[in-house]
Order: C-alpha cells, then sequence, then structure tokens
C-alpha cells in the first residue's frame, strides 16, 4: 500500500498539534519564573484568594451567559421549526456568525459608549447617562449577543427531528400545553440544549478579547489570566497552570453535557 | 393557535433585528460625515476613501485573505485523506484518534493559543507569517474531517468493487469513484476552514510575531485606541462579502444530495 504514505501529514499533526501541545502545557505548568521544577503554581493557585476568587467569577459569568443565551434562544429555535422556509430563516439566523467577531464587540464600543445609542435613548428617558461600557453588564450582554446562533442551532436540529405525532398524541390524550412542553418536548430536545450548552459555556470562559474591549479591566476570566500571563508578565508556568485548569473545567463541562441516549 | 404562531413570529423578528443591529450600526456609520458613532451629521463616502488609501490595512486584508486561503487549502488536504484513512482504521483505534481529533474543536482558543506558543518556542521557531500558517492549518484539519468522514463512511462500497472489478487501479479509484462522492464534504470543509481563519483572533494573537498580522489582530488593536470610522467602512465592506460567502456557499451546495446535516454552517 503506497496510498498509507499520503496519510503520514495527518498523523504527524495528531502528534505534534494536538498531544505534543498539550503536553507541553501540562509540563509547562509545573516550571517557576526561573525555571525550576515546582509544584508551586498549583499550590499558590488553589492557596490564593485572588485565583479562586478569578474562577469562580469567572464560572458565574459564563453560567449567566449561558443561561440567558438558552432563554432567548429555545423560542427561537422552536418557532423557527414552525415555519415554512426553515433553513431560510436559520440561515439569516446564523449569517451574523460570519462577520468577525472583533467587528461585532467594536460596534459595542459604539452601542454602549458614553455619546452611543443606548445613553442617547435614556437621556431621552430623562434617566440620563450612565456607565455601561467597561461594566460586567455589558460584558454579559455583548457576549449572549455573540453567542445566541451557537445555541439556536443545535436546538433547531434537535427540535426539527422531533416526530409531531408526539405532540399531537400528547394534546389528544388531554395535557394541557405547558404539560406537552414539560413532559414531551423540552425532554426530546435536551440533547440539543446540552450540545448548545457545550458550545457556549466553553468559549465564555474564555473570551479574552471581550473582556478587554467591553470588560473594561473589570472582568477578569480564566482565559483573560491566560492571556495576561502568557503575553503581559510573561510568567507561562501560571498562565499554563489556569489553562490546564480551564482544559479540567471544559472536561468536566463535556461529560455533563455529553449526548445521552434514552 | 392562529395567534400563538403570530407572537412567535413576533419574536423572532425581534431576535433578528436585535441580532443585525449591531452591524447595521456599523454600516450606517460608516457614511458618516462626523468623527465617531454617537451623531450622525452627514452622508459621506469619506471613509472609504480613507480605507482604500491606507496601504497598511489593505496589505493586512490582502494578508489575511491570502492566510486564509493557503491555511484552508493545506487543511483540506491533509484532512481528506486523514478522514479516508480514519474509516480504514478499526472501531477501537478509530474512535481514540477521533477522540484526538476532536480536541483543537472543543478547546478554548487561548489553550490552543498558549500551547501553540510553547510549542514554537520550544521547537526555536520565529514568530511570524509560518507560525500563524501552521497554527491555522492545525486548528482546521479537524473540521474538515469532520465534514469529509460521514460521506466516506456512508459510500457504498460495492461501487469500489465494481471499479475494482472492471480493472481500475488505486489511483483511478480515488480520482474516478471516491473524490468525486466526496465532493461536497471536502468543499463545507474547505469553507469552514476559510472562515475558521479568517475569524480567528484568540490562536493568531497567540502565536503571531511584530512583522505579521492578521484582520482581527489589527482591529482588535485600534478598537482599544478608539473608535475610528475607518473600521466602519471595512466592517460594510467585511458584511458584503459574508454575503456573497454565504449566497456561493449555498449555490454550490444546493445540487448535492450527498452532503447531510453536517454541512450546517456554524
Amino acid at each position: 500500500m503506497t496510498k498509507r504514505i499520503y496519510s503520514v501529514p495527518y498523523f504527524l499533526w495528531i502528534v505534534f498539534f494536538v498531544i505534543v501541545p498539550l503536553a507541553m502545557l501540562l509540563w509547562q505548568s509545573f516550571f517557576d519564573l526561573n525555571g525550576h521544577f515546582t509544584l508551586n503554581n498549583y499550590i499558590l493557585y488553589f492557596s490564593s484568594g485572588t485565583y479562586l476568587l478569578m474562577t469562580w467569577n469567572s464560572i458565574l459569568y459564563a453560567l449567566i451567559i449561558t443561561v440567558a443565551t438558552l432563554v432567548i434562544s429555545y423560542p427561537v429555535a422552536y418557532v423557527l421549526t414552525k415555519l415554512k422556509m426553515k433553513q431560510f430563516w436559520l440561515m439569516l439566523i446564523i449569517l451574523p456568525t460570519w462577520v468577525n467577531l472583533l467587528l461585532k464587540a467594536y460596534a459595542f464600543i459604539g452601542i454602549f459608549g458614553k455619546y452611543g445609542s443606548v445613553n442617547n435613548f435614556l437621556q431621552f428617558l430623562g434617566i440620563g447617562r450612565t456607565q455601561i461600557l467597561f461594566t460586567d453588564l455589558s460584558f454579559i450582554l455583548v457576549a449572549s449577543y455573540i453567542s445566541i446562533p451557537f445555541m439556536v442551532l443545535p436546538i433547531f436540529n434537535a427540535l426539527n427531528d422531533l416526530d409531531d405525532n408526539l405532540v399531537n398524541a400528547s394534546r389528544d390524550l388531554g395535557a394541557s400545553a405547558f404539560q406537552t412542553f414539560t413532559q414531551v418536548i423540552w425532554p426530546l430536545s435536551l440533547n440539543g440544549v446540552r450540545a448548545g450548552v457545550q458550545a457556549v459555556f466553553i468559549p465564555s470562559l474564555s473570551l479574552f478579547m471581550l473582556t478587554r474591549l467591553i470588560g473594561g479591566n473589570k472582568v477578569i476570566t480564566l482565559g483573560t489570566a491566560v492571556e495576561e500571563h502568557f503575553l503581559t508578565t510573561q510568567n507561562w508556568g501560571m498562565g499554563s497552570t489556569i489553562a490546564v485548569v480551564l482544559v479540567v473545567a471544559m472536561l468536566i463541562v463535556m461529560r455533563m453535557t455529553k449526548e445521552r441516549r434514552d | 393557535m392562529q395567534k400563538k404562531n403570530s407572537l412567535g413570529k413576533v419574536y423572532l423578528t425581534f431576535v433578528l433585528i436585535l441580532l443585525y443591529a449591531p452591524i447595521f450600526y456599523l454600516i450606517f456609520y460608516s457614511f458618516n460625515a462626523g468623527s465617531d458613532m454617537s451623531k450622525f451629521t452627514g452622508f459621506t463616502l469619506d471613509n472609504f476613501k480613507t480605507l482604500f488609501a491606507d496601504s497598511r490595512l489593505i496589505l493586512i486584508v490582502v494578508q489575511t485573505f491570502f492566510l486564509a486561503f493557503l491555511s484552508s487549502l493545506i487543511a483540506t488536504v491533509i484532512g481528506t485523506i486523514g478522514a479516508i484513512n480514519l474509516v480504514k482504521l478499526k472501531r477501537r483505534r478509530r474512535e481514540t484518534l477521533l477522540g484526538l481529533n476532536n480536541v483543537l474543536m472543543v478547546s478554548p482558543d487561548v489553550v490552543i493559543g498558549a500551547s501553540f506558543l510553547i510549542l514554537f518556542t520550544i521547537v526555536g521557531m520565529k514568530l511570524g507569517f509560518i507560525s500563524v500558517l501552521l497554527s491555522h492549518i492545525a486548528f482546521s484539519i479537524p473540521i474538515v474531517v469532520l465534514m469529509v468522514m460521514p460521506l466516506y463512511q456512508e459510500m457504498d462500497s460495492s461501487l469500489i468493487d465494481a471499479a475494482n472489478d472492471l480493472g481500475a487501479n488505486s489511483s483511478q479509484i480515488m480520482r474516478e469513484i471516491i473524490l468525486p462522492y466526496l465532493t461536497p464534504g471536502i468543499i463545507a470543509g474547505f469553507f469552514m476552514a476559510f472562515t475558521y481563519s479568517l475569524d480567528d483572533f484568540a490562536v493568531t494573537f497567540f502565536v503571531t510575531g511584530n512583522d505579521f498580522t492578521t484582520l482581527s489582530v489589527e482591529i482588535y488593536s485600534r478598537a482599544r485606541a478608539g473608535i475610528s470610522l475607518e473600521i466602519n467602512a471595512l466592517s460594510t465592506l467585511v458584511f458584503l462579502f459574508s454575503i456573497l460567502l454565504v449566497v456561493g456557499y449555498y449555490y454550490i451546495m444546493k445540487n448535492s444530495e450527498t452532503v447531510g446535516k453536517s454541512s450546517n454552517l456554524t
């Protein structure tokens, strides 16, 4: 078989760009600033109030963003499945993801700015100008905004596969619309919800460009901390430690949101 | 029931307006004669003129597209061959490798960026175009594999048997049977890789040096410095280009039946 040779780049890629970088990240997390092997990074991380609080905040932000996105997106996905030309409307929901993330963030700098539209509106209402940009609220709003399409898509796919007969049967047997939703539609769309939560929660832990541009320096997520340690303070050991925590958090989330067959 | 449905449509319209408002906001102010995004003082095309006169920015746009094209092309070739070879493996080993394949799909950007930065530094590679190119190829390969593999799995193996019986050699089978069958998946994979590369900020930010930058990184540093309507003008062009890309994608995909749900644009 000569063809085997052609697959060498792919397997090299798995080794050198998947396994080796992750192994090096783990390895690097055991070194301090002077290049000595140590466990101090982990000890510091788990004993310092600052790091633990930052981790907790980061998880909390990601949780709020995920829940907000889910609440907005689920009805959207549901309405989409009821439409004619649903693929077209779905495409309209997804199209904004093709616009560069940084440009969307940049738009919000204008919208939320001191003399931006939102503040002009507040002024008009008589509330007066308030600081919106560079607060945690603005970070949560923008992150949720960016995440909506990623939540809608998997839920739409799950709901679209749902057999209408089940819903009709439930109604015929006397279930109310609410019961039909909680007992039939929601459980059957859970796999879509899990996929959506996974697609939103994990990136929300690491959106450092948004925390910088929109959150000012008030919001620090795990991703922001990694970027800070690698590119600003040059403490790669601690940065790697936080990155390892991020990977562990990711694995836990993936485990919890794993697709289930019942 | 009718009422409920129209309520849903109102809600959908509301969310769509919400999704597009920031984009149209940017586009609207790209025609502003004033200097920021707070007050529209008059219509002008000056921002576009500034944009086209800004040779540095134009060069960055060209670089970004060149990078996206080259990285997705290479990733498509490697990923397609990888997908074909993964299917041939035994189930157990295939699932392990597929798990590894998906690591870069689910890892947060910063983790990918940081680990690649360590890799390039230890190898002693100078940060710049090559390191960015390698990174983009690396994070684009898994999506190509995921787009191509399902097609190859569902391909009827009797097609290959028939070709064999009729005397085709292995490279003929590849060119005449397998590749044409996989084409929709390959195109989908290429498109996805292309957009991944165009959109990427975090990984590039980590592995780029001083002498190479992409559009995302440039917008980031300009946005940190404040508002300049030149960026708005750029958004207008980017948005038009995105629409073209999506329409083009749907046009190409319209007639293909072999591509499954996996081709959904995410």
